[in-house]
């Protein structure tokens, strides 16, 4: 949902629109390649992951990092991904080669939950 | 809110001023007394002052004291921990023994855990250990956790002994926690639980500690254990069970039926009262106040047909 943000945001700029258009008209796989090899950063402040869902390009990379006094960790169920612990500011990366959906948590207060979403940039 | 009622059964038990007073910041420390099988706990500060009627065998509760920690909310973790060891010193009845509810470290360092325990062994009391979730941090997840505290115990770090007629048991609820979930007993702690008990008369008090609460105080925060209950229910059958707690750093109150609940207060930090800010993290309060809202916890075993007497203690008045 967020990744399409920036496309929207192009709507706003003239040269941008076309570029867009081109990109879409032409090459839907590609479209937006500003879009997709990029990083996203995932805060943690509050015992709370934000955004909690981050929709990304395969490739993206995510940085998660902690803002909270209280140490937390990004571990995913399936053993895909484990950040070791984080301390206050320390940081976690964890690149996205495939599509599909990769659900997390913190092992150390497992109400916090979060979602990074892999899929090819909207068309 | 309604877990902090007075129970209906006219069963000893806080009143909710009683309840709303003990959720004010303060102490260091519970000091536990059993009465009649059922355990009370009153600030260390408390105790201190009252010093008249010596329980016949009182042990004491210390929880959270993270040390390690260096943040806003305390700067000297390390510090107000000994504080509160010296106020243990200084109690007018010697506890037999002592309790620590878990995040005895902030990060698992090597480093915190032995300055936890040169301090902690001041006290000269035997020491019974549960985890934190900050215990278990070390690469092999709680490896060097057990390795010092676990001697004795059983898969995470249970164990359970027996001291004057009381029957205590020290479970673990942080371990292999699930996505979504609250604090975790599991299956193969809840069956060395039923058989831990299966041959116990309903008569012997009983006293659980952990460092989750075993009860849900506030699912949003985590504050709760997901198969908690279960545990519980196989321990409803006794006449006195008491039930320890840390982990949320304050104190908050319930009793249900024959079972009476009890958080200790941190020895590091205190955190806010459940929902009250936008997260459970530590509570900078004015430096002046951050000592009223530390504490241990002193609990007696009197003769009779009383509860448990629990002592809260801040580190200042």
């Amino acid at each position: 949902m967020t990744a399409t943000i920036p496309s929207l945001r192009r709507w706003f700029y003239p040269a941008a629109v076309l570029t867009a258009a081109l990109a879409l008209g032409l090459n839907p796989a590609t479209a937006g390649p500003a879009d997709t090899a990029q990083e996203r950063i995932v805060r943690i402040d509050n015992f709370t992951f934000s955004p909690e869902v981050v929709t990304v390009a395969p490739g993206t990379t995510v940085t998660w990092i902690n803002g909270d006094d209280i140490p937390h960790t990004v571990v995913s169920p399936s053993g895909r991904f484990r950040s070791k612990t984080l301390d206050t500011d320390d940081r976690f990366t964890f690149t996205f080669p495939a599509k599909g959906e990769y659900p997390y948590f913190c092992s150390l207060h497992p109400h916090m939950t979060g979602k990074v979403v892999v899929r090819d940039a909207p068309e | 809110m309604n877990d902090l009622r007075q129970p209906d059964d006219g069963s000893p038990g806080p009143d909710r001023r009683g309840v709303l007073e003990c959720m004010a910041w303060a102490g260091t420390g519970l000091l536990w007394s059993l009465g009649g099988g059922l355990p009370r706990a009153m600030g260390l500060e408390k105790a201190l002052a009252a010093g008249t009627e010596p329980a016949p065998f009182t042990f004491l509760q210390i929880s959270d004291s993270h040390v390690g920690f260096d943040k806003a909310a305390n700067p000297d973790a390390l510090g107000t921990l000994r504080e509160a060891v010296r106020k243990i010193a200084l109690l007018p009845e010697k506890p037999a023994f002592l309790i620590h509810t878990g995040d005895i470290s902030h990060l698992s360092k090597e480093r915190e855990f032995d300055d936890a325990d040169q301090i902690l062994r001041e006290t000269g009391l035997p020491t019974f250990f549960v985890p934190g979730e900050h215990d278990l941090l070390d690469n092999g997840q709680g490896r060097a956790y057990l390795g010092r505290y676990g001697k004795g115990s059983r898969g995470a770090g249970w164990t359970s002994f027996d001291r004057n007629g009381v029957h205590f048991i020290g479970l673990v609820n942080v371990v292999d926690l699930k996505a979504g979930g609250l604090g975790n007993l599991g299956e193969d702690q809840l069956d060395w639980l039923e058989r831990d008990v299966a041959g116990l008369s309903a008569s012997t008090p009983v006293v659980v500690f952990a460092h989750i609460p075993l009860w849900t105080v506030y699912p949003e925060w985590g504050w709760g254990t997901q198969d908690g209950g279960r545990a519980l229910a196989l321990l409803r059958r006794f006449g006195s069970v008491t039930v320890l707690n840390g982990h949320i750093h304050q104190i908050i109150q319930k009793v249900e039926g024959h079972i009476a609940f009890h958080t200790a207060r941190s020895t590091a930090f205190p955190q806010p009262a459940p929902g009250s800010a936008p997260s459970p993290g530590p509570m900078k309060v004015p430096a002046g106040d951050l000592r009223k809202l530390l504490g241990v916890a002193s609990v007696s075993l009197v003769g009779g047909a009383g509860p448990l007497a629990i002592i809260d203690t801040p580190l200042a008045g």
